[in-house]
């Protein structure tokens, strides 16, 4: 027993240690990046090329999953409101829960899952095969190419996708609104914009900006400190999903907090 | 006496407990062919990283083209680097870029106020010296490895380097087209006044491109001099097998 407690605690503080040292590690990746975002050259092709990239990339399958979102919510709300005979509250309902919790939501998890993991792959196999030296050796900075520019096209395109997520879910909500109680376009239209505030709206586009970088910045960290060797390029897109997903709900969470302590204020 | 472009004192490098490279010392001339041979492991590649940068030896001294590596910053290093050209063991070639992208990358970055028209002129100009004049728009993945060596090449040569570092340009390649790979060395040699550093375990490369060969035995040089002063009769059984085994019938 005690001999077994021995044989542990190195193994444990082992991995004390190198949990840390991964934290430092990601740390100062991050600081990289916002130490390199400012300066010349700029990679304004490759940050343009990415921005249409990630829209490609994810574009048929949040239009399906948010269209989705929205008939689903509506009709498993139905029924709880309608035993209040309230269910002509269903588009602030809906509007109300797309807006601030669901959008932001799919949209990022899904990106995590199609951009993350595909940023993270092609950055492994780039490092496995030496790309990434070879940019290095010809005097080019891989990191500004690579890492930069692909973390500013998530950053900025997440938020993009959000507000599209949160129009096809609320078109998707509307169609099924429409069909059961009867009410116009203009009505529901108007009683989804009397009931989202601008906070709303505005902690809705903050909270993807962050969700937009954490997925950026977490594909090109696993990728760029992949194992080498051809299994290390599955590992890292898989490594970055997981982490991506982890973190947003985190944020997800802490903004939730920050948001209802502003309302309460 | 010859310039020195390169001048290689006590160098060391070790990974964890394996010592790789342990009192390495060379030099290469000014406009001369050097061909290092080594067995599978030997640090070969290892070496030409630190000559470039890319890895940092433990100790000794490695000057290139004046200059002691391990002391430059990223700035200076980044200067010196344009004019030392790398063709990596497996190519490297960007493969979600087109030939002419890979190519266009380093000059674009590095050589301002080019007009589009000299760059194509540029790109042309070194495909068709490479022989593969065809290939300007087609992606790394539709490229045989031997096409992508050639490439590689001539993406390298694009900033027009002092210094050519070829890592095993031979490996896995049949032996019509290793000899093309030899005269593209040779004729990179004579066209563009580079020195060279050819790594290969492959001896009619060796013979073919080499005007002096260097041996890597358990991370030191021990035979250094021309193909014919190491080769046919050393007494080194660790070379002897080396020339054994690829001349065996002849
Ligand atoms: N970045 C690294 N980290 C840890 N070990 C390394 C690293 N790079 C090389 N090594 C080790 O150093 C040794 C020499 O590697 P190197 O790539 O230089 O061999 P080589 O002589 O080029 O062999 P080959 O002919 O197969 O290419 C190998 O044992 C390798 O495992
Ligand atoms: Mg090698």
């Amino acid at each position: 027993m005690t001999e077994k407690a021995a044989d542990r605690k190195p193994l444990l503080s082992k991995k004390i240690d190198k949990f840390f040292a991964g934290l430092a590690d990601a740390w100062n990746f991050v600081l990289r990046f916002f130490k390199e975002l400012f300066v010349p050259p700029y990679e304004f092709k490759e940050v343009i090329h990415q921005c249409y990239r990630i829209g490609v990339e994810s574009l048929p399958l949040i239009s399906l999953t948010g269209f989705i979102v929205g008939i689903v919510f509506t009709n498993q709300s139905r029924p709880s409101l309608a035993e209040f005979g309230a269910t002509s509250w269903l588009p602030s309902l809906i509007s109300i829960a797309v807006v601030r919790a669901m959008g932001p939501l799919v949209t990022a998890l899904i990106a995590a899952g199609k951009v993350g993991s595909s940023i993270g792959a092609e950055i492994a196999s780039m490092k496995v095969t030496e790309q990434i030296d070879a940019m290095e050796v010809s005097a080019t900075n891989p990191f500004k190419f690579l890492v930069v520019s692909r973390v500013i096209a998530t950053t900025l395109m997440i938020p993009l996708l959000v507000m599209y997520t949160d129009f096809v879910a609320l078109i998707g909500s509307f169609l099924s609104v429409n069909a059961n109680e009867m009410v116009s376009m203009t009505t529901f239209f108007v009683q989804v914009f009397e009931s989202i505030s601008f906070l709303d709206i505005t902690s809705s586009i903050l909270k993807s900006l962050l969700f937009g970088f954490t997925i950026g910045i977490v594909g090109c960290y696993k990728g760029y400190h992949s194992s080498k060797g051809t299994e290390g390029v599955g590992r890292a897109a898989n490594a970055a999903v997981v982490m991506a997903m982890f973190l947003i709900f985190i944020e997800e969470l802490l903004v939730l907090q920050i948001v209802n302590a502003i309302r309460a204020f | 006496m010859r310039e020195k472009v390169v001048e290689i004192r006590g160098l060391e490098k070790s990974f964890g407990d394996l010592d790789v490279l342990k009192d390495v010392n060379l030099e290469l001339y000014k406009g001369e062919n050097l061909v290092v041979l080594g067995k599978s492991g030997s640090g070969k590649s290892v070496l030409i990283k630190i000559m470039v940068g890319l890895l940092k030896q433990d100790s000794g001294s490695m000057n290139v083209l004046g200059r002691e590596i391990s002391t430059l910053k990223t700035k200076e290093l980044n200067e010196l680097r344009l004019r030392i050209g790398f063709s990596f063991q497996n190519s490297a070639l960007y493969d979600s870029m087109t030939v002419r992208e890979n190519m266009e990358f380093p000059l674009v970055r590095n050589v301002k106020n080019l007009s589009k028209k000299e760059i194509t002129m540029k790109i042309e100009g070194l495909l068709d010296s490479v022989g593969l004049p065809q290939s300007i728009n087609q992606m790394p993945s539709e490229l045989s490895g031997g096409q992508k060596k050639r490439i590689g090449v001539a993406r390298t040569l694009i900033l027009e380097p002092e210094i050519m570092l070829y890592d095993e340009p031979t490996a896995g390649l049949d032996p019509i087209t290793c000899g093309e790979l030899n005269a593209l060395i040779n004729q990179v040699k004579d066209e563009y006044n580079t020195s060279s550093i050819v790594i290969t375990h492959d001896l009619t490369c060796a013979k073919d491109t080499g005007d002096r060969v260097a041996v890597l035995l358990d991370g030191e040089f021990n035979a250094v001099g021309t193909f014919e002063e190491i080769f046919p009769n050393a007494e080194d059984p660790r070379i002897k097998s080396f020339y054994d085994y690829n001349f065996i019938n002849s």
